[in-house]
């Protein structure tokens, strides 16, 4: 292994580098060879899998510090600016604060089910990173179901929505957690339709194979750029996804004014801190699959031959995604019930239903032209 | 024996008695709530037994339909109908024992079937790459079906908005 490649792509060099040492080391303690394959392939996947423990509450932290700092600059204040230069390490001591509250949980309550509900929540997230890219060759799995995976998983959070909700045995609990599931299930028609625009584009449901369809145009053939539809396409996703992960101006499941916390009224303690986690990571996800289906994932210059910029380039535009997101909240008023559920079913939902449509009739007819071109010219 | 089919059956023997024991637990349940919530921990076992015959792109289905679909319908219908506080319910009504019936007869034809199906062993070949193909046959051989099914979801989200506009 020469030196250029390993700068160029070192986590992939160091991944095969971990890879061979313990085959070599298995292999001249006389090990037979599929026990070998097993078990470097447990400590690869244990590896892999304590990486992405370990990134998706990073992330979260500094999100919530993102969020702090950015929101605080638009209303004109200063935000956190106490604990470490920038109040880098605010997040730190929050985490350490949420970890020492005590945990209260109300006599009323369904036992189970109220301590359920925020691992239900939580669980689907962290499982979603699984098909993450986060660079090339950076993902931990590369299924070709990916996208419909990250769909069924999204859909599986209802479940402990309902759960907190339900569990609470509180009026504002339950109404909370009903306007979350009317609102999940509404706003999944048009965000999955608007997903399988960039499907039809690609023809293919593995995001490796969604990226390297936009790889065109210098590393810049981003399905964003694919007038008209690619443009609504991507506004109908954030709006939808948006919705989904209950986000202003989305958010009334858990409308302060209203309903006090909404489904997690009666959660304390590191409990609450699980909602918490699973709506930044939620916010994450969907920004990273926004990156990765409409603005080219790691794609972008020069990555063919500096592999290690992907990784750059794929936390950029998620980063710039997020961000997006943190400026609706400092900027758009909350909306009504009924203003989300006109808009959902009568607006986004024909919309993305008529995308569907023209992509693929587009589609076909540039086929068609092409296979009679190539008729003619043959 | 060598050691990863141990695993997969040991591994099997612990999806199946989970699944079995929530399937259980969703008839005896008696807040219908814990009930609907044991029935998800019944479709995700079915979910992990599909993994586990390499059938993934069943697996992810079987989440996205049964557990985002039908399970969430059916605890949404839950919370907007019952009361809360009272939900503990009798599991049995005067239909018992026709069900009970009903339900023999099923499952004594479902077993002969089971028994007399000449079972095909695919010899390990099976399609590593499924959606392309699953895809391509969707669109050509089983293409009247498949429209047909797809005209009538559009039929019933048109009778949503419809009904919704009222």
């Amino acid at each position: 292994m020469d030196i250029w490649s390993f700068i160029t792509n070192p986590f992939v060099s160091i991944s095969q580098l971990i890879n061979n040492v313990i085959t070599s080391i298995l292999t001249s303690l006389g090990v037979p060879a599929d026990i070998t394959r097993i078990v470097v392939f447990l400590i690869m996947a244990i590896i892999t899998i304590t990486i992405l423990l370990l990134l998706a509450p990073g992330m979260m932290m500094y999100m919530t510090w993102l969020e702090r700092k950015l929101v605080a600059r638009m209303q004109d204040r200063l935000g956190p600016n106490r604990v470490g230069p920038f109040g880098l390490l605010q997040p730190i001591a929050d985490m350490i604060k949420f970890l020492t509250k005590e945990d209260i949980v109300p006599e009323g309550v369904d036992g189970p089910v109220h301590l359920l509900a925020p691992i239900v929540v939580v669980i689907p997230v962290i499982l979603s990173f699984a098909v993450i890219q986060f660079g090339v060759g950076l993902g931990a799995v590369d299924l070709n179901l990916a996208l419909l995976y990250l769909v069924a998983l999204g859909s599986v959070a209802t479940i402990g929505v309902f759960m907190a909700g339900f569990g609470s045995h509180n009026k504002f609990a339950l109404i909370g957690g009903m306007r979350a599931a009317a609102q999940i299930i509404s706003y999944e028609i048009p965000q999955v339709l608007a997903l399988s625009i960039p499907v039809l584009l690609a023809g293919s449901i593995s995001l490796t194979g969604i990226v390297q369809a936009q790889s065109g145009l210098f590393g810049l053939g981003w399905f964003i750029f694919y007038i008209p539809v690619g443009p609504i396409a991507f506004l109908v996703y954030l709006i939808a996804a948006t919705a989904e992960v209950n986000r202003v101006p989305f958010d009334l499941p858990e409308a302060e004014s209203e309903l006090v916390a909404g489904y997690h009224t009666e959660y304390s303690g590191m409990k609450f801190g699980l909602f918490y986690l699973a709506e930044f990571l939620n916010t994450f996800l969907i920004s990273a699959i926004a990156a990765t289906v409409f603005f080219g994932g790691w794609q972008g210059p020069f990555v063919a031959q500096v592999p290690v910029l992907g990784i750059v380039y794929f936390f950029g535009k998620t980063i710039l995604l997020i961000t997006v997101q943190l400026w609706f909240r400092g900027t758009l008023p909350r909306i009504r019930v009924d203003q989300l559920m006109n808009f959902g079913w009568k607006r986004l939902v024909p919309i993305s239903l008529a995308l569907v449509l023209f992509t693929a009739a587009t589609l076909w007819a540039y086929r068609f032209v092409m296979l009679a071109l190539k008729s003619l010219g043959g | 024996m060598n050691i990863p089919s141990v695993v997969a059956q040991l591994v099997f023997f612990l999806v199946a008695l989970l699944t079995l024991i929530s399937g259980f637990l969703t008839v005896t349940f008696r807040n219908v709530f814990h009930a609907g919530l044991a029935l998800v921990g019944t479709f995700f076992g079915v979910a992990a037994l599909y993994l586990m015959l390499e059938a993934e792109f069943l697996a992810v289905v079987q989440v996205l339909i049964y557990i985002g679909a039908i399970a969430v319908l059916i605890l949404f219908a839950i919370m907007l109908t019952r009361g809360l506080m009272q939900s503990e319910t009798s599991n049995i009504n005067k239909q018992w024992a026709w069900a009970a019936l009903a339900i023999a007869v099923l499952f004594l034809g479902m077993f002969l079937i089971i028994l007399q199906v000449p079972w095909v062993h695919s010899g390990g070949a099976i399609y590593r790459d499924i959606v392309p193909f699953l895809g391509t046959q969707l669109l050509t051989t089983y293409l009247l079906p498949f429209e047909v099914v797809s005209v009538l979801l559009l039929a019933a989200l048109v009778g949503a908005f419809i009904i919704a506009r009222e």
